[in-house]
């Protein structure tokens, strides 16, 4: 085992998320999804996901998100749901709601299912509407409603960005009218699509302040009856987030076709070697392949991270982030205001006028034909892309 | 200082919140969507009997018979008010 920092406990995977499929009927721009999605049509079969399944439980995870793209897009969600029971997963399913039904949310429960998470683009229908790319915001609320009907803990997600960040009070009311047990508030994370689309999407330093306050005002208000959890954008920030509490420390990803990661945005770092659970087991890839071991604990770090007092709290930040925007996996994180290179960070989120209606013409939409226009590059050019 | 219980209420797991036995962990965990909470022995053993059907005087006869030597009363309470302002547990019926 290795692991060269201070907790000496051998990590975990105790989070498995499991990205059965990129196929989905939405196209939101803020999609955390790889730009070249549409590379990924070799998906795990049902069998392939099973084993999956049972050698990350076997090695001690618990929490198991069923995601995408959208997972209802799998037929043999169920199938799966059932296995994971049956193993003692507490078992989550992060939907946009398109393609389900009350037949399947009864049949998810009677596999299971102890979760549901219903994401909306909006809490109006037409800005739902635009940002998802289709009418689904009158199936949302159905959906939502049966979900709280069939007892499922309820929780809804909303990514703000500077489109939606000014109704976060319409979002809590809406979803305390739903009677929500939870809602998530999550500002937009800049990777894959989001990246792409982030001088589009990021909100203004006053627009996070207001929406802040709101969702601080509302915490108070309901206190007991829904829980808010507001995800701090880290933009905004001076320190980074403790991204994935750690690299190889406790999530664990598997793309569609197998890929496994140690976060769902790690497929865009350079130097990896993706190894696949067609060719490897689950324990050797969380134990012994040189990409779960690669930032673990604290000894990859370069200044200002190696000595920092802090480094135990929040790891150095984002290991994508960190390459995306500096070009080395290895820098710290430029969210933190002790990276060199935060500067950028803070001039463009002062660049972000709050005073300009924010143009929508621009957005890319996250779909098939976008992926394999952008990722052109990677095609083989025979396939007449 | 009053508790949210009296020794015949009837504590209960609720339902949003799974307990659970980790091997792995090889401790009691608390589960509910896309979270966890690691559980020390003493809350593990006093919340595997929030069985909804035990009151909190059964329940702590009950420790007292499997941790014969430990003065627990004042702490079980303490814990079940902890679990209940977590929203872990509620009163049966209410």
């Amino acid at each position: 085992m290795t692991t060269n920092g201070s907790d000496t406990s051998t990590p975990k995977p105790l989070w498995l998320l499991a990205e059965l499929t990129y196929k989905c009927p939405l196209q939101c721009p803020y999609c955390s999804n790889p730009l070249d999605i549409a590379r990924y049509k070799n998906e795990l079969s049902t069998e392939e996901w099973i084993r999956v399944i049972r050698e990350a439980r076997a090695l001690g995870a618990v929490q198991l998100g069923f995601s995408g793209g959208e997972a209802l897009v799998r037929k043999d969600l169920e199938i799966l749901i059932a296995e994971a029971h049956e193993l003692g997963y507490y078992t989550n399913l992060l939907t946009s709601g398109v393609g389900m039904d009350e037949a399947r949310i009864k049949a998810f429960k009677a596999a299971g299912l102890d979760h549901i998470q219903v994401s909306f683009q909006a809490s109006s229908e037409e800005l739902n509407n635009f940002i998802a790319g289709n009418n689904s915001f009158q199936h949302k609320l159905e959906m939502a409603r049966l979900v709280k009907k069939y007892d499922y803990p309820m929780v809804l997600c909303f990514v703000l960005h500077r489109h939606n960040e000014d109704q976060v009070e319409q979002i809590l009311e809406m979803a305390h009218a739903l009677e929500a047990d939870y809602v998530e508030l999550a500002t937009t994370q800049y990777y894959g699509w989001a990246l792409h689309n982030r001088d589009q999407l990021i909100p203004s330093r006053a627009q996070v302040e207001a929406a802040e306050a709101v969702a601080h005002r509302y915490q108070e208000k309901l206190k007991g009856k829904m829980r808010i959890f507001y995800v701090v954008p880290d933009y905004h920030e001076e320190r980074p987030k403790a991204c994935m509490s750690g690299w190889g420390s406790v999530f664990l990803t598997i793309a569609p076709d197998g890929t496994a990661l140690p976060c769902h945005a790690a497929g865009e770092l350079p130097g990896l070697g993706f190894p696949n659970v067609r060719d490897h087991s689950i324990d050797w890839i969380w134990n012994d392949s040189p990409d779960f071991n690669k930032f673990r604990g604290y000894g990859w770090m370069k200044e200002p991270c190696r000595s920092c007092d802090e480094k135990e709290k929040d790891f150095g930040g984002c290991r994508c982030q960190a390459y995306l925007l500096t070009g080395d996996a290895a820098n710290a994180d430029p969210v933190c205001s002790k990276s060199p290179h935060h500067r950028q960070i803070v001039e463009l989120v002062e660049q972000t006028n709050p005073l300009t209606e924010p143009g929508t013409a621009s957005l890319v939409f996250r779909n098939m034909r976008n992926s394999k226009r952008l990722t052109a590059d990677k095609w083989p050019k025979a396939s007449g892309q | 200082m009053g508790s949210h219980f009296s020794a015949e209420d009837i504590p209960q797991m609720s339902p949003t919140f799974r307990l659970q036995w980790e091997e792995a962990q090889g401790c009691h965990v608390i589960l509910y969507p896309e979270g966890m909470v690691k559980l020390n022995p003493a809350a593990g053993e006093i919340l595997k009997r929030c069985d909804g059907a035990s009151s909190v005087a059964h329940i702590i006869d009950d420790l007292k018979a499997a941790f014969p030597d430990v003065e627990l009363e004042a702490d079980v309470y303490q814990f079940l008010d902890t679990a209940y302002d977590n929203q872990w547990i509620r009163h049966k019926h209410a």
